[in-house]
């Protein structure tokens, strides 16, 4: 019996390889998926943030059109680095409303100023509690609503040059 | 053409080490002793030729050449000499590269200097080192050739990971390395010992330097990657249990079983078969540490430089070096012959004990890493394993290990009795039931664990300067100063660690200039926030004044960092170490009405931790170095004595 205890070591081992194996086949997405993704948008309605655009509110997201729907704020840095690939959006015909977190009128007016404006309606968000509902921990986050106002994907942090075909890919599937 | 010169050298030196492997492994198999004598300076070679090729590149990334594809996508001009510098390695290729440099220069060194061991063994030994280095070289040379051009030329580089531009990190992986490769060798010795049958005495003392001086490494690397983790990271806290962290632990703790288990070896000829085992795990975990980091196969707050394929390249050479070393053990430890017995109460007893008691931890910190992964192979579901099971699981056995560690070094070797240990232990006994006494009247809300941990933290550091007591201390050899000091450190490190996570206070407040912040003695105002501009960053730093205990104020200047090249933000804590703690400030968000997130912690003692993780590799120095200094000394008189025959 002692013979074949000095196996173990080697078959442990075996153990081993065959799950780290088995992990490296299997694709890895490292996607956190929200718990709020197949679930209708919580009800709000939120004031204008600037007089430029007008309100938001949860009514504005059914029309039977998918749209994105994106938390920023002026204070944010990584917001200013999506800028661009929210205006390549915008330039590809999606519909974008945003919801400003505990932002100033006039720091948001810089902002879109500064580094462009994709939105069509801002909602200003001065405590975070929409932000909250929604299952959205920080600035910036996408999501990906479809035309009957049920959040179809979630992208947490800025969004990467190689996240704009993606999300396109996934408004063309919401429709 | 210096980096087709590295690449030469490169290609030179795997052809050395394929030669190395041949000479050796023909020499013995068909018992050629003519081979013997030349596998020594190919050997030399090798090492001369691969730390060529690893200079070269240093020279590449300090000239930012931007021809080379891996200066481009690890460097920029703008980057500070010493990041420059410390790119070479902060990348998978460069820190291969690395890698096979530690490991040719380790041969060199055995092919140098080692002179005990029998030579059959000895040549086994190069020929096993020269087997694994091969491995590496083809790794580097066929999927991650770090001299790659790279045509257009572009203008600049994109920049070194910012969180890893850091003073201290620069020099934490070659650290890691150093430790990992150094147990490269103590697999080779074993590997060696086993194919030639020669598992004894001679061939623990040969490998016993190389396993010291890889734990010392590894516990420096560990010290101060906890150390980075705790100011870099802002989390406040020291270890995470996460992947990358348990990766470096799982060595360390089988490196410190070998260590004892060597010992054992060593003087008294016992636990060969265990020995050798360890030795041949102890590589394993730094191969399977190196594995799961590269590959991205766990997810970490550390991932880095994660590809799959060369994940899969990894888990071949991991299944050739391991799957082979623990066949041939299966095979061949079965003939060698059982080593000298012993009492369960004696040194080899408490030596087998704190074995026995480390490889539990191990096990524990390995499945609890694999875990996850295991669970997401057969059922999809995500999940990860943190600090509540990892705590839980180790910490009642390492205080177990420690209270032996306080008796091992008391014990004689071979037989000992109980009654005249309890008689050598009892002050350090009484220490502990006062120091805990004193602990549960004086303070609150402490756990059992921290409780407990400190308790025997009292009382192992008067243990541990037992076996100094009634002995000429002039003339005790300096190893034992190592193992008093490596074993005061433990628990100059365990009072950090309770300290740390009972004591600590936190203040997390939304501040604005003007406002007040209090946390435990320390008085703060929040002054200012304004923008710093460093060589490749830009910040928002704030400006925090802090007073200790109505003491003298000093200035804290906690960041939010934003590199320019890789366009990440970082947060740089700001730290006050008093004799009795530190004061970590971080600085975080900004909201609209001009107020920010400033996080406090008030540390008492958390210093001790690193602190006694020095004292411990400090220990292991003095060690190796009486080590060696006392074989030299038997050398020269085993000489001198034949001379005067």
């Amino acid at each position: 019996m002692n013979r074949w205890l000095l196996w173990l070591p080697l078959g442990l081992f075996g153990l081993f390889f065959v799950a780290v194996a088995a992990g490296l086949m299997i694709p890895k997405d490292n996607v956190i998926e929200s718990k709020m993704v197949g679930k209708p948008m919580p009800a709000f309605s939120l004031p204008a943030a600037i007089e430029q655009r007008p309100a938001l509110s949860s009514t504005d997201l059914v029309d039977g059109k998918p749209k994105l729907l994106n938390i920023f704020a002026s204070w944010c840095l990584p917001c200013i680095a999506e800028a661009p690939q929210l205006l390549e959006l915008e330039k590809a015909g999606v519909e974008i409303h945003a919801i400003a977190s505990r932002d100033r009128p006039e720091d948001i007016a810089n902002f879109l100023n500064r580094w462009g404006n994709p939105y069509s309606r801002i909602g200003s968000d001065a405590t975070s509690s929409v932000q909250l509902e929604l299952g959205s921990s920080g600035v910036p986050e996408t999501f990906v609503i479809d035309g009957k106002g049920i959040i179809v994907h979630q992208h947490i942090g800025d969004i990467r040059k190689e996240n704009v075909p993606e999300l396109l890919a996934i408004l063309r599937e919401a429709q | 053409m210096i980096a087709e010169a590295g690449l030469i050298a490169l290609w030179l030196a795997a052809g050395l080490a394929l030669l190395q492997f041949a000479l050796g492994a023909i020499g013995v198999r068909a018992g050629r002793e003519e081979f013997y004598a030349a596998i020594r300076p190919v050997a030399v070679a090798q090492g001369v030729l691969v730390t060529l090729s690893f200079l070269l590149l240093i020279w590449l990334f300090l000239r930012s050449d931007m021809s080379v594809s891996l200066v481009v996508k690890n460097s920029a001009s703008v980057k500070p000499l010493l990041y420059k510098f410390a790119g070479t390695w902060g990348n998978h290729e460069g820190s291969m590269l690395l890698w096979v440099t530690v490991m040719g220069l380790a041969g060199t060194c055995i092919a140098l200097f080692e002179r005990s061991l029998k030579t059959k063994t000895l040549v086994t030994t190069l020929a096993a080192q020269a087997f694994i280095s091969l491995g590496f070289y083809a790794f580097l040379l066929i999927s991650s050739n770090p001299f790659e051009r790279m045509f257009p030329i572009p203008p600049d580089g994109q920049g070194l990971n910012p969180l890893l531009q850091d003073p201290g990190l620069a020099f934490h992986p070659p650290t890691l390395y150093f430790g990992y490769v150094g147990l490269s060798v103590a697999f080779s010795f074993a590997v060696g010992a086993m194919i030639t049958r020669d598992v004894g005495p001679a061939f623990a003392r040969a490998m016993r330097p190389w396993v010291l001086a890889a734990w010392v490494f590894l516990t420096l690397g560990i010290t101060a990657g906890s150390y980075w983790a705790y100011y870099e990271l802002g989390w406040g806290g020291w270890w995470f249990w996460d992947p990358v962290e348990n990766a470096s632990l799982m060595p360390w703790i089988a490196a410190t079983a070998l260590l004892h288990s060597v010992t054992v070896l060593a003087t008294r000829d016992g636990l060969r078969a265990w020995t050798v085992m360890l030795a041949v795990v102890a590589f394993s975990m730094s191969m399977i540490g190196t594995f799961l980091v590269r590959s991205g196969i766990l997810t970490s707050v550390h991932a880095f430089a994660v590809d799959p394929e060369r994940g899969s390249f990894i888990l071949a050479l991991l299944a050739i070096y391991i799957g082979g070393a623990m066949a041939l053990f299966a095979l061949r430890v079965g003939t060698v012959k059982e080593g000298a017995r012993f009492e369960f109460v004696s040194r080899e007893g408490a030596l087998v004990a704190n074995n026995l008691l480390l490889s539990a931890i191990l096990g524990i910190v390995f499945v609890g890493t694999l875990y996850p992964l295991v669970v997401e192979a057969l059922t999809d579901e995500k999940l990860s394993v943190g600090p509540p099971y990892f705590n839980l699981a180790t910490g009642p056995v390492a205080l177990l290990l420690v209270a032996i560690m306080a008796a091992g070094p008391l014990l004689r070797w071979r037989k000992d009795n109980a009654k005249a240990l309890l008689n050598r232990i009892s002050i350090p006994i009484v220490v502990t039931a006062a120091a805990l006494f004193l602990l549960v009247l004086l303070t609150t809300g402490m756990s059992v664990l921290s409780l407990l941990g400190m308790a025997l933290a009292a009382g192992i550091a008067v243990a541990s300067f037992a076996p100094l007591w009634k002995r000429n201390l002039r003339r005790t050899p300096m190893h034992t100063y190592g193992m008093v000091i490596a074993h005061f450190g433990i628990a100059v490190a365990l009072v950090g660690m309770a300290s740390e996570s009972s004591f600590t206070e936190e203040k997390l407040v939304a501040a604005k200039p003007g406002d007040e912040i209090v946390v435990n003695k320390w008085k703060m105002k929040f002054e200012a926030i304004e923008p710093v501009a460093g060589p490749n960053w830009t910040a928002l730093e704030s400006r925090i004044t802090a007073q200790y205990d109505g003491g003298k104020t000093v200035e804290v200047t906690p960041q939010n960092r934003m590199f320019a090249s890789a366009q990440t933000q970082t947060s740089e804590a700001a730290l006050l170490t008093r004799w009795n703690g530190q004061l970590y400030v971080v600085l975080g968000e900004g909201d609209a009405e001009g107020r920010w997130q400033v996080r406090a912690w008030w540390k008492p003692f958390v210093t001790l931790i690193w602190y006694g993780g020095i004292l411990v590799a400090l220990g292991g120095v003095l060690a190796i170095v009486g080590r060696l200094r006392r074989k030299y000394l038997q050398r020269r008189q085993k000489e001198y004595a034949e001379l005067v025959l």
